[in-house]
């Protein structure tokens, strides 16, 4: 019954996180994460500013439907 | 399990998609609830998930778990990413579905509930997802490569060329219809306006939240951003009911024409990142609360259908848009069942995502399953609305009448009753002056979402809040598909203008990005201002040559699937791709036929350019009109020529391929083995 239980809320938990992951990607923190990481970075306004230039050519181009 | 219980499962399944079917198609005489349609979806999709897409993954294009995909091979960290599949599905899915699903299957609620909801359960299943996924798989196994440099690759020059060609035209029609649902959204309505200029400042002000504050925290700037939105439509209340207010935000169809043409080139031409780039974030955020919202209201509230199966309608004579269920049920409908602009996504930025060939399936058959089943709810949302109240709302006053009495009695003598009272205590509770020949479908949806939530959330009390959420959603979504395709027509553009001047793809010249964004918001413009001015609403010819558009890419899309299918040996199962391949080539030709040569004015171009020239009418108005139909034809004319191209140049390479008279070379990258293979093996 407890082991049940436990991976119940494990697999809660995986939902979850799998979610925000997915909502991370969508809103580009994912991105933003890697670029400091790429970059060596610490988040600062001048290093979001420079992610905004990187991304921008890249998403301008991006299709999306209709 | 046990493999008699599986058997056993699948079989119930089948049989509860089978009974939900046979409700939906059978029932005549009496109302049905929704919830069968949401069920005989569901079972669909499963099934066709389980077995078809199995299929097609293990024998048509053998999917293969050992080989690297480009997100591993190439991986920058940028564009090349190995994502977990459940985050590359969220991501394809937030990047395919966008107001077509929406507004397709409201429009084509003209002929009853029964037409559309199997087009859309039998072209997702058997096209639009196959398309997907294929396109997808082929995109991963080419390093990422476009539609139109497969297209170059695979079939040739031609391929190539009308790809491209195709591609820009429906980024323009697309444009132009998308605009002109906003105009006939928010026309006359103080109250939507001032919600969507509302997101102007709201928008600078995440820009400066996002930037400076908290910088790249989208999620919680977009929440924030959501929590103001909705301050602005219950202030949109207040702006509608002060008569100094309600002035400024009470703007002619021609006026939010000029608007948003000015809109659509300043995003396109300025850096206006500061407000673009958050509003982006803020109308994803309220399109995925707002689908999954409809989703939980449809299954929890479980409202009646009140349309019945099928309409009169279904011998052409529609108010909505004119022309019988073949073929202009299945152009109408695009997304939600197939659409050539996936394809577009599919080789886009998700082949660059996915980490396991095996994945393919579930972002690129399952992504637009999920697709698909919003158009679903599109479907339940406008047929839950009494069919008077319906097409009150989504005729055109050229052919209802003028006044709401005039209106109210045509749509009466058609067997759908509804009176001008009524209507006007709608257009009260829902905060509107009128509600008369919205055309476009936006409205006809809201309408139908206030309807099934004030049946339990807020009640009649909060059913003008949800109206205005729900236009508000429409209409911001709208805005940011507008600006962000701007941007990609414009691109695209320089691109291609870059081959007969260097300086004019550089996207750093100011010159050259005025000039290509001039051009094409003139394109989409143009056709904005045509239906703005069209007296049968304008929506009644964009939306079928926007929806013969996209078809024709779809088979481009399914011309290059079956060339490389049958370069793979694999043209025994041809027919995976080849089915909806010809069922498309069918409708979208014979709709084009008729767009262009149909006698009658409501469907043909020429017809109704012959109509106005023999009319006896003259001026410069007449002189437009003529020449719109015209230009119309051939636009159809023009597209429907080099899609024949493609697939006559399709057909000799599949033939030559087929006797052995050219060499079978697909241009795959070549085979390297994944380190991420114990993960699934």
């Amino acid at each position: 019954m407890r082991n049940r239980a436990e991976r119940c809320r494990r697999r809660l938990s995986e939902a979850c996180t799998i979610l925000l992951a997915t909502m991370r990607e969508i809103f580009d923190e994912a991105a933003y994460a890697r670029f400091l990481g790429r970059q060596g970075l610490a988040s600062s306004p001048e290093a979001y500013a420079e992610f905004l230039r990187d991304q921008e050519f890249a998403k301008a181009r991006r299709p999306r439907c209709c | 399990m046990p493999k008699y219980l599986r058997f056993l499962i699948w079989l119930a399944v089948a049989l509860l998609g089978a009974l939900s079917l046979a409700t939906i198609a059978l029932h005549r005489g009496e109302q049905i609830n929704a919830l069968w349609l949401v069920i005989a979806a569901f079972c669909s999709y499963t099934l066709g998930y389980r077995f078809y897409s199995g299929f097609i993954s293990a024998k048509v294009l053998a999917l293969d778990p050992r080989r690297a995909t480009p997100a591993e091979r190439l991986d920058n960290g940028r564009d090349f990413v190995p994502t977990n599949k459940w985050v590359v599905f969220g991501h394809h899915f937030a990047a395919i579905a966008g107001p077509g699903p929406l507004v397709g299957p409201i429009l084509a609620a003209q002929f009853g509930y029964l037409p559309g909801t199997l087009w859309v359960l039998a072209g997702a299943v058997f096209g639009g997802c196959v398309q997907d996924f294929v396109i997808l798989l082929f995109s991963i196994r080419r390093d990422g490569k476009s539609l139109t440099e497969m297209a170059r690759e695979e079939i040739g020059k031609i391929g190539g060329f009308v790809a491209y060609v195709a591609v820009i035209s429906i980024i323009v029609i697309l444009l132009g219809v998308a605009a002109l649902i906003v105009v006939n959204a928010l026309k006359a309505s103080p109250w939507g306006t001032f919600t969507i200029a509302m997101t102007i400042p709201i928008a600078l002000l995440m820009g400066l939240y996002l930037r400076q504050l908290r910088p790249g925290k989208v999620l919680e700037t977009s929440i924030m951003g959501f929590v103001l939105v909705m301050l602005a439509i219950f202030g949109g209340q207040w702006a509608a009911q002060s008569p100094s207010v309600a002035g400024w935000f009470t703007l002619t169809a021609h006026t939010l024409a000029v608007v948003i043409i000015l809109y659509g080139f300043a995003a396109s031409a300025l850096p206006v990142w500061l407000l673009l780039a958050p509003r982006d974030y803020l109308s994803t955020f309220v399109k995925l609360g707002t689908i999954g919202l409809l989703a939980l209201g449809i299954i929890g509230l479980h409202p009646v259908l009140h349309m019945p199966p099928l309409t009169r309608f279904v011998d052409g004579s529609g108010p909505v848009f004119a022309g019988k269920i073949f073929p202009f049920a299945f152009i109408t409908i695009a997304c939600g069942a197939i659409s050539g602009f996936h394809s577009l996504i599919s080789s886009g930025t998700t082949p660059k995502l996915i980490r396991r060939e095996p994945e393919a399936r579930m972002v690129g058959y399952g992504a637009m399953l999920a697709e698909s089943m919003v158009a679903i709810m599109a479907t339940v949302a406008a047929c839950v609305l009494p069919p008077g109240t319906y097409f009150a709302i989504n005729s055109p006053a050229g052919v209802v009448g003028k006044g709401p009495e005039a209106a109210a009695a045509t749509i009466s003598n058609w067997g759908f009753p509804v009176s001008a009272p009524e209507m006007h205590a709608l257009a009260q509770a829902v905060g509107e002056q009128t509600l008369y020949n919205r055309t476009g479908g936006a409205p006809a949806f809201a309408v139908g979402m206030a309807h099934i939530f004030s049946n339990s959330l807020g009640g009649q009390a909060l059913m003008a809040v949800w109206y205005h959420f729900a236009i508000m959603f429409e209409a911001l979504f709208i805005l940011t598909v507008l600006d962000a395709g701007t941007r990609v027509g414009r691109f695209m553009l320089q691109d291609a203008l870059s081959h007969i001047w260097k300086p004019l793809g550089r996207t750093s010249w100011y010159p050259s990005i005025l000039a290509t964004s001039g051009l094409i918001v003139g394109a989409w413009g143009y056709f904005l201002w045509q239906g703005v001015k069209d007296p049968l609403g304008g929506i009644n010819s964009l939306w079928p040559l926007f929806g013969i558009a996209n078809q024709l890419l779809a088979i481009v899309a399914l011309c290059v699937a079956t060339t490389i299918l049958v370069k793979m040996h694999r043209a025994r199962y041809g027919a995976v791709t080849l089915a909806p391949l010809a069922w498309l080539v069918s409708v979208t030709f014979t709709a084009s036929w008729h767009k262009m040569f149909d006698p009658n004015p409501r469907i043909g171009f020429l017809a109704h350019a012959r109509q106005l020239a023999s009319s006896g009418a003259s001026g410069a108005e007449v002189t437009r009109l003529v020449f719109n139909d015209r230009l119309d034809a051939l636009v159809t004319a023009v597209l429907l020529g080099m899609v024949s191209l493609v697939l006559i140049e399709s057909a000799i390479l599949w033939g030559r391929v087929l006797l052995g008279s050219k060499p079978a070379a697909v241009q795959e990258a070549p085979f390297v083995p994944t380190r991420f293979v114990e993960e699934g093996a």
